[in-house]
């Protein structure tokens, strides 16, 4: 009884394998072996930022369509998109080291307070508020909606601002939709100028609540002579392409035109206070900050019952 | 008539989770979105269509005769493991688009207890091959029916304020309990 089990089992399982052998023979699909060393060559963060679902559908796609540029991730920059290049066999453009930057400077414009947010702790949540807890309804809220959507950990809240770390941003664009007041922009790190300021109100409104917002008067719109500066969607943008491409001969005729210096010279203004330059913003600080943060989200969590909420309502305050 | 009783029964008054406790596993654990659950479903009823039709094969023409019906388990596991190998090979070179969406389940239900359920289950009631394979699409699509509606109601917790004690599989079993009495209530049906 015992050998007929084993016999009638060791056979069965013989036979599946036999099949399976013969149908992996037959079935053979031929995959890309270049998606693999495409692969190989993309960084693996997965984060998006070239517009496909991952890394491993942007190799399918950079290979299987010719359309497809070899130059879109931002995360590897140039070297990835040299090597992409090199296995899909397209001639590679350098692509243009960009950085993600806030427009929005709130400290120094001194916007106060419209009311005292205790609350869920995201932006997202205090921006449906009443307009947000500043006077500035496009201000930046320094909750850290950005910074808990950048894969990169090139974000820190300080003095309740968002700032970036620019040895870190690789300009994915994680954190555009991340933030509620869409004031963060991918722009290119040679840009020569930029709006400082990402309000949508217009004159009195703004210069009221905040003393270097842009009150979109539109002289720089038109003092530029490359045209790169627009209003569109009820803000002042940059063509920073046509901008660059029109080069230093204007003599920055916008920052000269703009009555409240919120556009301002990147080269001489830089991204002084606005992105945090220094290196050493470095891992222990960053480090510190998701703890706080982590601390804070703990304390929003236990909010989910309205009874909890006294008891933890100190935590959620803003800091000042 | 018999056919309609049948597709009643399988769906409603036995159906393969919630009256007789098969497969479990993915039933709480694709529930999440109706999406992956339709997706699961779709696999789960593939493999056990096939799987009780090529089961029911080997126990008429291997098992009965050698008087071997002891080692039934263990060989149809055998059999529905190198079965769901074999189908997962076959699709993706020939159906492409139905590997795509079912691709990741499929290995997920190599030795799923309803598919080996269902295999076992026709033999112990002795149905002939036509109605065990009918049996096992109805049977199927009860537990499609079962992952839906976990899946719609998951995704309304998923907007409620759930203690925290209870969140997730605490949560997912008292609804399966409950939606398991619900399903008693067919039983007064035939």
């Amino acid at each position: 009884m015992v050998l007929t089990s084993v016999l009638t089992l060791a056979g069965i399982g013989l036979i599946l394998a036999l099949i399976l052998v013969a149908a992996s023979l037959a079935f053979r699909v031929e995959e890309d072996p270049r998606v693999e060393a495409v692969l190989e060559a993309l960084p693996g963060a997965n984060c998006g930022g070239c517009g496909y679902a991952g890394c491993e559908a942007y190799a399918q796609a950079v290979l299987a369509s010719p359309d497809v540029p070899a130059n879109l991730c931002t995360v590897g920059g140039n070297d990835t998109a040299t090597k992409v290049g090199e296995i899909s066999g397209k001639t590679v453009t350098a692509t243009e080291p960009m950085i993600c930057f806030r427009r929005c400077s709130r400290h120094e414009g001194q916007v106060e307070h419209r009311y005292h947010y205790v609350g869920v702790n995201t932006c997202s949540a205090a921006a449906q508020l009443e307009g947000g807890p500043y006077m500035c309804s496009w201000s930046c809220l320094g909750y850290g909606d950005c910074m808990r959507a950048c894969p990169f950990d090139a974000m820190v809240v300080r003095d309740d601002l968002i700032e970036v770390i620019t040895s870190r941003c690789v300009a994915c664009g994680c954190c555009i939709s991340a933030c509620p007041r869409g004031i963060l922009q991918i722009i290119p790190q040679r840009a020569r100028v930029m709006c400082f300021c990402a309000t949508k109100e217009k004159m009195k409104n703004v210069a009221d609540v905040c003393s270097v917002g842009c009150i979109n008067c539109l002289q720089c719109v038109k003092a530029c002579p490359a045209q790169a500066i627009s209003y569109t969607n009820f803000r002042i943008e940059i063509n920073h392409n046509a901008c660059l491409a029109y080069g230093d001969k204007c003599g920055e005729a916008c920052v000269a035109s703009c009555s409240r210096k919120i556009l301002r010279n990147m080269r001489v203004h830089g991204p002084a206070g606005l992105i945090c330059t220094d290196e050493a913003a470095s891992p222990q600080e960053l480090g510190q900050e998701q703890k706080d943060d982590d601390a804070t989200q703990e304390g929003t969590d236990a909010k989910a019952s309205p009874l909890a909420a006294q008891e933890t309502a100190p935590q959620g305050q803003p800091k000042e | 008539m018999d056919y309609f009783l049948m597709f009643i029964s399988a769906v409603f008054v036995n159906n393969i989770v919630l009256a007789q406790f098969l497969g479990q596993c993915p039933y709480l654990g694709c529930s999440k979105e109706k999406g992956v659950s339709i997706g699961m479903g779709m696999a789960v009823m593939f493999v056990a269509v096939m799987a009780t039709a090529v089961t029911w094969l080997v126990q008429k023409y291997v098992l009965d005769p050698f008087a071997l019906g002891y080692l039934q388990t263990i060989v149809f596991i055998l059999i529905i493991a190198g079965l769901v190998q074999f189908v997962e090979m076959f699709l993706k070179k020939i159906m492409p688009p139905l590997y795509k969406s079912l691709g990741i389940y499929l290995p997920l239900i190599t030795t799923n207890c309803c598919v080996l359920g269902l295999a076992i289950l026709v033999q112990r009631d002795a149905m002939d091959f036509s109605t065990s394979v009918l049996y096992t699409l109805f049977a199927t699509l009860g537990f499609m029916l079962a992952l839906i509606l976990m899946a719609g109601i998951r995704e309304r917790f998923a907007l409620c304020r759930v203690p925290r004690a209870l969140q997730g599989t605490p949560l997912g079993l008292i609804m399966a309990g409950l939606m398991s009495l619900c399903f008693m209530a067919f039983k007064g049906m035939i």
